[in-house]
């Protein structure tokens, strides 16, 4: 799950890091009143969960209140890669000497936390790792011991020839490590983490990842989730429990499995067609989840074909199909539904399919190139 | 013979009385594999009534269950927010090999797990994976048993359903299995593709090998490259996620391209340079394998 930069900030304010005071607006009047109170030069920036803000003019300075409102009018409602702008973040204008890059990320290689620090921050540290290599210092933390003292002094060392920045720097890099560990992030990053003219430390911009395994435990990340931007069916399929993902084309597919269901969105391209989502019903032949997943792709206005693939493993295929033909006789559905079943009791699935008029397939390749027809029929 | 479990294979079920452990160690016990002992913290004592009569011991920890039936692997169907806790026990109680099938587990508590499992030398296969099967042998997980075959074809895959798919395509052209392993989905996985490429090569009955990857990371690249310096055995790949828009997580937690790294067309790409025969869709899979068993 990804939180917003002022969500970031807070998680990082109760680990005791410096960051800048920052109040969140919805319209132009609060973010003027907001800019009137800091008085002098603010920053008003887009709180959207994507990055390249900046790019897209969703991140402005403003000399006073009046500037403020005007970008804040701006910026509002603008569409920065496909996402609507709903909040803007109001934070004082900081006079900057330095720009420094402070990153955490869990990495899958090493299986453990792995910060990443620049003295070239404030850009794209994919770009400066491309680029610049040696301007990246790493350190991998051993989760048995946590971060030491010595290897935050370390990476901190590299950003700072100054003593007392670099002592600065080395807390604000182990209050980092246990705002990554008490919130269960898969990634944290201070970019850029700023000096002042009078040698202050400042995180004036943050980005969080939350592993979504872990909010079942941490009910206060888990409040910060901000649905407003995301695709209705998304939030209803996470509330049903199915994986969803919502693409540009039009066959309609639900499939038990992630693998299988990748495998099958392949298989649509392959044969011409263009899927129109990711959807993967799990193992569970229940026909609650089967209404869910019917409900969430006829929504899909660009739908014209609905193509079921269902591996029977465990699960049982007649099961599945009760549940097919149950979840058919509760919602009403105009397009074209071919199924395939195949594995454990297939051929009293497909009786079953027939008995109640379906299209069944026990074949992968032929249940798709079925799909794709009928989309384009 | 089989990789990692075989009819030696002592079984312990850790959460053998949740509602999956139960199913499917009901299931396990069927297809013939010697499942020894539960644990279930509090239920010590008890016992899991198996198929046909069978009972099985149930232990309120790993170190009794272990230390009474002479375990050596366990297979933990632990709810996520024990499951960590779950490996390191096992880990720690003497078993070689832990099979983790929990899905959900948080990574934080996976990358503590994983240190704590490498420092004891414990195999750890998973989390969030399929299990294995050795066909005729043993069978350590939830893999559907009707689909497998004995035969000389080893299968290691990152995926469930498709990995079913493939395993009983194979199988109805007569190409039976040594072992099927699910390396599993997560981000932070245990036993990976190199480790079976390696076991598949030294396994004498093993003649060829699928590997099935997807989506995310860089282990299937890391393999192929692995397979060109050490494995004389034909290997078939296949990648899932060719139409994965970047960015979003494909229903497993590690199925997601990160900038545009992790993508399918990187990973065929890297199978291929590295002679490995990538096959373009799922049923391709068993007559490559065929071609070349030929």
């Amino acid at each position: 799950m990804d939180i917003h930069e002022y969500q970031a900030k807070e998680l990082f304010r109760g680990a005791g890091i410096p960051v800048p005071p920052g109040e969140i607006a919805t319209t132009p009047d609060e973010a003027e009143e907001i800019a009137g109170r800091y008085g002098g030069m603010v920053v008003v920036k887009a709180q959207v969960h994507t990055g390249g803000r900046g790019k897209a003019g969703g991140v402005k300075l403003a000399k006073d209140a009046a500037e403020a409102r005007a970008h804040a009018e701006a910026i509002l409602g603008m569409d920065i890669k496909g996402l609507t702008v709903e909040k803007v973040l109001v934070t004082p204008g900081e006079d900057i000497a330095t720009e420094a890059y402070v990153g955490v990320l869990m990495d899958r290689k090493k299986q453990a936390a792995t910060f990443m620090v620049s003295p070239e921050g404030g850009v794209d540290i994919e770009a400066v790792a491309e680029e610049n290599p040696e301007a990246i210092r790493k350190l991998t933390v051993d989760p048995r011991y946590g971060l030491l003292p010595h290897q935050a002094y370390w990476l901190a060392n590299f950003l700072y020839e100054d003593k007392a920045l670099a002592r600065q720097a080395t807390k604000i890099i182990g209050q980092l490590y246990e705002a990554f560990q008490a919130n269960g992030c898969s990634m944290a990053e201070i970019n850029p983490l700023i000096t002042t003219p009078d040698g202050e430390l400042k995180a004036i911009d943050a980005k969080v990842s939350i592993d979504d395994s872990e909010l079942f435990r941490l009910p206060d990340v888990e409040a910060m989730r901000d649905t407003s931007d995301e695709p209705a069916a998304e939030i209803k399929a996470r509330e049903a429990g199915l994986s969803y993902v919502k693409l540009d084309g039009d066959v309609g597919c639900c499939v038990n499995g992630a693998g299988l269901a990748m495998a099958t969105m392949d298989l649509v391209k392959y044969y011409g067609g263009e899927p129109a989502n990711f959807l993967d019903i799990g193992g569970s032949s229940n026909p609650d989840k089967v209404v869910s997943a019917l409900e969430i792709i006829t929504a899909d206005p660009s739908v014209k074909s609905i193509l079921f693939n269902i591996f029977g493993g465990i699960t049982r295929c007649d099961d599945v199909a009760n549940g097919l033909v149950e979840a058919t006789s509760r919602i009403d559905i105009d397009l074209p539904i071919v199924i395939r079943l195949t594995g454990t009791n297939e051929e009293e699935a497909l009786q079953i399919l027939e008995d109640n008029g379906f299209s069944a397939y026990s074949s992968m390749d032929d249940v798709v190139e079925k799909a794709v027809e009928l989309a384009k029929a | 013979m089989a990789i990692f479990i075989d009819s030696d294979t002592k079984l312990v079920v850790q959460g053998i009385t949740g509602r999956d452990g139960s199913f499917h160690t009901t299931e396990m016990m069927e297809y013939g594999t010697q499942v020894v002992a539960g644990v279930t913290p509090g239920k010590g004592g008890q016992t899991f009534e198996g198929p046909d009569g069978a009972s099985v011991p149930i232990f309120n920890t790993m170190d009794e269950a272990v230390a009474e039936t002479g375990a050596n692997t366990s297979v933990i169907y632990v709810p996520p927010a024990f499951a960590a806790g779950a490996v390191m026990e096992a880990a720690d109680s003497g078993v070689d090999l832990v099979v983790a099938i929990t899905e959900g587990i948080p990574v934080l508590d996976m990358a503590r797990a994983h240190a704590f499992a490498r420092d004891q030398g414990v195999r750890v296969l998973g989390p969030n994976c399929p299990g294995m099967i050795s066909p005729g042998k043993s069978k350590v997980g939830i893999l559907p048993a009707q689909i497998v075959e004995e035969g000389p074809v080893g299968v290691v895959s990152r995926s469930g359903t498709l990995t079913y798919e493939a395993v009983f395509a194979l199988t109805n052209l007569g190409l039976g299995q040594t072992t099927c392993v699910g390396i599993g989905g997560d981000p932070l996985i245990g036993t990976n593709f190199i480790d079976c490429l390696e076991a598949f090569e030294a396994d004498p009955d093993t003649e060829a090998i699928v590997m099935i990857g997807e989506i995310g990371g860089t282990d299937e690249q890391e393999a192929a490259a692995y397979v060109e310096e050490h494995v004389s055995k034909p290997v078939v790949g296949f990648i899932a996620g060719q139409t994965a828009p970047p960015g979003r997580q494909m229903g497993h937690a590690g199925a997601i391209i990160s900038g545009s790294a992790g993508t399918a067309e990187e990973k065929m790409k890297a199978f291929e340079d590295h002679g490995i025969a990538v096959a373009k869709r799922p049923v391709d899979i068993a007559g490559l394998i065929q071609e070349r068993l030929a």
